[in-house]
């Protein structure tokens, strides 16, 4: 009965945006099940509600409708947000966001401290994790002191600290180069395989949500739709070959096709 | 030697030879433009006068001390009224634009021409001068904080949100340290501020301090030893500046006007 259930759930989720004058339909019924230790990327163009959906997801921002459920319970208690269910999700945003006058081990450990854990703990925790991100020898360095890259190891490090069931990411990735990229996904690859973690991440770039995913959700804009669900069946772990792979590219191709119908096909 | 080293050397090997230069220009001004003692003293004359005055107790004891006491009152008052109004200010809106015209209003009035009526209210002891120099240092302060507290960036927020931290824990954690380096900037311009303060306050009524024992000097037509005093002033503002800015490094090694200093 437990494994059947969703890990994440949304059920009919819209969002409205109200401004002054406009409202704006940002989401418009999508409907998500993600089980458990299951990879989903979400992809689409700037401006289908992908992030926005992610902050749903993440309980930052209330659905104008629909249900958002995390191992079966609801996000939200009427207008509150339940933190205990919140506290199951992990969130990488997309600036690395650390905090500029803490070291990385003390950031990786924030999120330890505010629940009050006792620094040995902490401290243990935080090796491990540096150990896990590829960030071993600069627990003590200033954020100032790293590269994008590093920033965002570390930011995933933090995100990662108290042990959520379900990571979610919103284009971690995206300000880095094209080489880091690749490392980073593959390490992301490995993060995701040793840490048993449920993981949602949205992204521009379609090679990244197939080569990192189970399953890939095509949003259309305006209002955001889900346009298709692509399974991607190829074993694990992925290595960077596998995206020469013809049946990898027919993938990849059939999903840039989709993306490129645009707007003016609504929905 | 590599370049890094070098321009980390640089301030401590230019500063010296910049005063060397100075008062060589000085000497050979005073040699040979045939300009009055009592207007410009030879550099070796407010020497020693400086030497002279260093060694009357009562520089230290009197003047020094009081000059020192009206600036770091005032300048302690400036703090903690600066850090509390321009953190009051900052978060609420809706009270910042009610007093935005008054507090313009305030900025842009000199503020040594209220020293007079300072002077009327205070008498001609040390409250006068703390009140001016604290006027002085606030509104640097105050204004920086403001800014500060604005400035927390709306990610951090979000990323503290999203980890369920409460409101103690936020400020505890992200707007006290992020403000911390507008403080200290505010700080550094308010340490100079509350000196001025004091200063001008001291020649407008006292019987003692630094600013007074100028305007002894000037009205006695004694110039080497009116120059010594002003030595003294730079070298007095010099030791609060770099105990402010020694405070920073202290404070907040993680930032970038600390960081810059000193890599390499």
């Amino acid at each position: 009965m437990n494994a059947a259930r969703p890990e994440l759930e949304l059920v009919d989720v819209s969002k409205v945006f109200q401004s002054r004058q406009v409202a704006t339909r940002a989401l418009d019924a999508i409907s998500v099940s993600v089980r458990p230790q299951e990879f989903i990327s979400i992809i689409g163009r700037s401006g289908c509600g992908k992030t926005t959906l992610l902050r749903i997801l993440a309980g930052l921002i209330k659905p104008t409708s629909g249900a958002v459920r995390a191992e079966g319970r609801s996000l939200w208690n009427g207008e509150a947000r339940d933190q205990e269910t919140i506290g199951k999700l992990g969130i990488v945003f997309q600036d690395a966001n650390l905090f500029l006058w803490y070291t990385v081990a003390a950031n990786v450990a924030l999120p330890l401290r505010l629940r009050g854990v006792d620094r040995k703990t902490c401290d243990s925790r935080v090796s491990e994790l540096c150990e896990l991100v590829g960030l071993k020898g600069f627990e003590k360095s200033y954020p100032g002191e790293l590269s994008g890259g590093m920033r965002q190891r570390a930011s995933i490090a933090r995100s990662l600290s108290y042990r959520p069931g379900i990571l979610l990411m919103d284009e971690p990735f995206g300000a880095l180069d094209a080489l880091t990229r690749d490392r980073m996904n593959l390490e992301l690859q490995s993060i995701a395989a040793a840490t048993r973690a449920t993981v949602v991440l949205v992204t521009h770039s379609i090679t990244e949500a197939v080569f990192l995913s189970d399953r890939v959700i095509l949003l259309s804009p305006r209002p955001g739709r889900i346009r298709s669900i692509t399974d991607v069946p190829f074993a694990r772990p992925r290595q960077v070959d596998l995206q020469t792979r013809p049946e990898f590219q027919d993938i990849v191709r059939t999903l840039r096709h989709q993306l490129d119908e645009g707007p003016h096909e609504q929905g | 030697m590599n370049r890094d080293r070098l321009m980390r050397l640089l301030p401590w090997i230019s500063t010296p030879l910049l005063l060397i230069a100075i008062v060589v220009v000085w000497d050979l001004y005073v040699r040979y433009s045939g300009i009055s003692e009592y207007v410009v003293p030879a550099p070796r004359d407010a020497w020693i006068s400086l030497l002279a005055l260093l060694q009357e107790p009562a520089t230290w004891t009197v003047h020094i001390w009081t000059t020192l006491l009206e600036t770091l009152v005032g300048f302690a008052i400036a703090v903690v009224t600066g850090i509390a109004v321009g953190a009051v200010l900052g978060r609420v809106y809706w009270l910042e634009s009610m007093l935005r015209p008054i507090i313009v209003a305030l900025q842009v009035v000199p503020k040594v021409a209220l020293i007079p009526i300072f002077i009327i209210l205070f008498g001609f002891g040390v409250t006068a001068k703390i009140v001016t120099a604290a006027i002085l240092a606030f509104f640097p302060i105050m204004l920086n904080v403001m800014l500060g507290v604005r400035s927390v960036s709306a990610g951090h927020r979000e990323v503290m949100r999203s980890l369920g931290a409460g409101r103690w824990q936020t400020f505890r954690h992200l707007d006290f340290p992020s403000t911390l380096p507008y403080v200290f900037a505010g700080m550094e311009v308010g340490i100079v501020f509350a000196l001025i303060g004091a200063i001008v306050g001291e020649y407008l009524g006292a019987n003692e301090g630094l600013g007074n024992l100028v305007v002894v000097s000037l009205n006695a037509l004694d110039a080497p030893r009116l120059f010594a005093v002003i030595i003294l002033l730079a070298a007095l503002g010099s030791v609060l500046y770099f105990g402010v800015t020694g405070l920073k490094r202290l404070m907040i090694p993680w930032h970038e006007s600390v960081q810059q200093n000193q890599s390499g």
